[in-house]
């Protein structure tokens, strides 16, 4: 009997819980600002969606009422891509060692 | 592009985006992190061009639109205030919502541009993830409004709680699992835009009763709700990408809420369940606003600190409010061109948001090895001469560790009282969030600063 595809994308989610769940961890409890808008950022790969929906229109019609709702989720997950890397960048380059020469 | 090698494109666009976590791990490694975020996106987003492969008229407005929402993104990181940093996430957290929502919209109108079946006719499992990826998006999208408006200050952050308020919410939750049942069953349309409504409201009814400093919870929490909505509508796409991200940034967020509450000492269904402290408090009251208090002006203190070999700093969320980080920056350059050592404590529940004080010293220029964590330098506080507690107040509180009455006993405190002299910044005596009066107001080595944190903080420079 052959294994339902689904059944492939659960095991890659379960698993993906539990390395998210160990790295996460590990991540040092003075970024964790920066992990929350890096996560941010980063789960707007749903943008993915936006694209399919945004390009689902039929010849010749460029906005059908299905397009439109990935228009605007194009707009919403661009602000969050844009503006989660780029604040987590910011973020991070402020984090600075002391300075050895003292 | 085929199937099969754009699905390794999304798998590696997952790993790297597991990278980008890992290289929070130290600071040193975490702008490549990023990097690797970055180029994990690029894959994805291009990826999806090409498998779907239709560059007509449509395609130059999906640029356009990407470049209008970028634009404001890129606008928006660069002129926010790193003090608003918890108002930020928790509006891009509801953009992750309302986008989630949009899609799973877009893919129950249109399901053949997804490749689930026909309108009215869509597969159940694809049904049942787009219905769960839209409810979970608008409890997200609407949840996370209320959190930038309590944190913003446009809504008043006391919880609001009326009576039947968790009746109401568990039969709201009930009802959405009965309409995605019955949705399942005739598929229609009416239903999902129901199911969608009543998402919205149970977002906002949930988040409502919680208080303001509660929300390191709440934002947490809504970021791990972000990522399961991804999750879901991850499956609806059979996108590998969106699935292991969605995971991911789900249970980043569950931890984070884990160690926020945790930092609290209180379970999370505690927090969400709301009304901290607004009970149980009027009785004694009076009798302890009697007590005497010691109050000093910037001389006395930096007297203290001038004469100190040790100085611990404690901020808290006052010090975000009065945007007193970089004063401080330089009262503690002051210091230690006197050959004062500081380092500064940080609870783990200070500030608005998980790590928000250690962004404000970073912005500040406060090399991060100067700055600890609360087991870390807990210990030390017995050897220091002053403890410079500016803008925090209950994570100090010594009732924790004293009296089982107090509805913050057990909370992991920082031990403030052991130093030779406290040096408290405060506006006035009124009681932190949790409603309880500070016990290290009353100490004898406790000395109180009353005025503004930054307006002390550059007096006593001035005096050192």
């Amino acid at each position: 009997m052959e294994i339902d595809p689904f059944i492939f994308r659960l095991s890659i989610f379960i698993l993906s819980i539990f390395v998210g769940y160990y790295v996460v961890w590990s991540v040092t409890p003075s970024l964790h600002t920066p992990l929350m808008s890096v996560t941010n950022a980063i789960s707007s790969v749903i943008i993915v969606g936006a694209i399919i929906a945004a390009l689902s229109g039929n010849d010749g019609e460029t906005f059908s009422i299905s397009s439109i709702y990935g228009f605007l989720a194009i707009i919403l997950a661009a602000v969050n891509i844009f503006g989660g890397f780029l604040v987590t960048q910011r973020m991070l380059a402020m984090y600075k060692k002391k300075k050895k020469d003292k | 592009m085929s199937a099969n090698i754009s699905a390794i494109l999304y798998l590696i666009s997952g790993v790297l985006f597991i990278l980008a976590l890992r290289g929070l791990s130290s600071p040193e490694t975490s702008r490549q992190g990023n990097l690797f975020g970055i180029v994990g996106m690029i894959i994805a987003v291009t990826v999806t061009f090409l498998t779907v492969g239709n560059f007509t008229s449509g395609f130059i407005y999906v640029l356009i639109f990407l470049a209008i929402g970028g634009t404001i993104g890129a606008f928006i990181a660069y002129r926010i205030p790193m003090t608003a940093m918890p108002e930020l996430v928790a509006g891009f957290h509801s953009l992750v919502g309302l986008a989630a929502v949009f899609v799973a919209i877009s893919a129950f109108i249109n399901p053949e541009a997804f490749n689930l079946g026909k309108p009215g006719n869509i597969k159940l499992a694809s049904l049942i993830e787009m219905a769960i990826g839209a409810a979970v998006g608008a409890i997200t999208f609407s949840g996370s409004v209320i959190a930038f408006l309590k944190l913003q200050g446009i809504m008043s952050g006391a919880p609001i709680t009326f009576k039947g308020q968790h009746f109401l919410n568990a039969l709201i939750l009930l009802s959405i699992i009965i309409l995605t049942f019955y949705l399942c069953k005739n598929q229609s349309s009416e239903l999902f835009w129901l199911l969608i409504a009543v998402s919205f409201l149970i977002g906002f009814l949930i988040i409502i009763p919680i208080g303001g400093a509660d929300m390191p919870v709440v934002i947490s929490m809504l970021n791990s709700y972000s990522g399961w909505a991804a999750a879901g509508i991850g499956f609806t796409l059979e996108n590998t990408a969106l699935i292991i991200t969605g995971a991911l940034v789900g249970s980043s967020g569950a931890i984070l809420s884990y160690i926020m509450c945790k930092g609290m000492n209180r379970s999370f269904f505690n927090v969400i369940l709301g009304g901290f402290g607004a009970t149980d408090q009027s009785g004694n009251k009076q009798t302890k606003e009697q007590r005497p208090v010691k109050s000093g002006n910037a001389d006395d203190a930096a007297f203290l600190m001038k004469n100190a070999s040790s100085v611990i700093i404690v901020p808290g969320y006052g010090m975000a409010v009065a945007q007193a980080q970089h004063a401080l920056r330089e009262m503690v350059d002051t210091l230690k061109k006197n050959d004062i050592k500081v380092s500064y404590a940080i609870h783990p529940v200070a500030g608005r948001m998980p790590g928000h004080m250690n962004v404000l010293l970073a912005e500040a220029n406060v090399p991060y090895d100067e700055v600890f964590e609360l087991e870390e330098i807990n210990n030390d506080f017995a050897n220091a001469d002053v403890a410079f507690v500016i803008g925090a107040n209950d994570v100090t509180n010594p009732v924790a560790k004293t009296d089982p009455q107090s509805p913050i006993y057990g909370m992991p405190v920082l031990d403030v009282e052991k130093c030779k002299s406290v040096l408290f910044v405060k506006r006035s005596l009124s009681p932190g969030y949790a409603g309880i009066d500070n016990d290290l107001f009353y100490k004898e080595n406790t000395l109180m600063l009353f005025a503004d944190a930054k307006k002390m903080t550059e007096d006593i420079t001035k005096n050192l």
